[in-house]
């Protein structure tokens, strides 16, 4: 079964079209999956299917302990957006509605390793002494 | 930010399927923004005015 409508994975397709490197959505979920859990497996696994340079790679929360501490992940469903390294982007939720744009624009980003944002921006997280979580709390549009 | 340096982390939490973190975060309206368990921001955030935010904050 598709999550997405025909002319939302051509729309996908023609932005992942532009990617350079690729980008691993990693996700964590249980065997015996919540609803959402299993929507957004499902979600992931499609948008990875819409590019090559896109790969989903799925694993179990309670069986691979050792994987979610390593990528920070304390609860399911999560989806990390991994290129080169973890740069510490993760859904926790199913990326729906508003959320997927930015799923789909973290992927961009993380491809071409360039987040567009501005020089004083830059400025300031190159001052940074110590580490900043950055938690936005959504609602499913 | 989390793309642009490693010492930052961002996630973006579903709070409808995490209501513990939401009453944990006093999350009543969306989207709020909390940095660091103690700095909030509520509604829509531009880039700018994090980044002045956070910068006056992070000082005091």
């Amino acid at each position: 079964m598709s999550l997405l409508q025909d002319k939302d994975r051509e729309q996908v397709q023609q932005l992942f079209a532009g990617l350079s490197k690729p980008v691993k959505l990693v996700m964590f979920t249980q065997e015996f999956e919540c609803e959402l859990c299993k929507e957004t497996r499902e979600l992931v696994e499609e948008v990875a299917s819409l590019a090559e340079l896109v790969t989903a790679e799925v694993h179990n929360f309670a069986l691979d302990k050792e994987k979610a501490e390593e990528y920070g992940v304390d609860k399911i469903p999560a989806v990390v957006v991994v290129g080169e390294k973890d740069h510490g982007i993760r859904f926790f939720g199913i990326p729906s509605g508003y959320e997927f744009s930015t799923l789909l624009e973290d992927i961009v980003n993380v491809s071409a390793q360039e987040s567009g944002l501005s020089e004083r921006t830059g400025a300031f997280l190159a001052g940074l002494k110590d580490p900043l979580h950055i938690q936005v709390f959504v609602t499913p549009t | 930010m989390a793309l642009e340096s490693d010492l930052v982390k961002a996630d973006v939490v579903e709070s409808m399927e995490f209501p513990h973190l939401a009453v944990k975060y006093h999350v009543q309206g969306v989207p709020r923004t909390i940095v660091n368990e103690t700095i909030h921001f509520e509604g829509a955030l531009p880039e700018a005015r994090l980044v002045a935010e956070l910068g006056k904050k992070l000082s005091e």
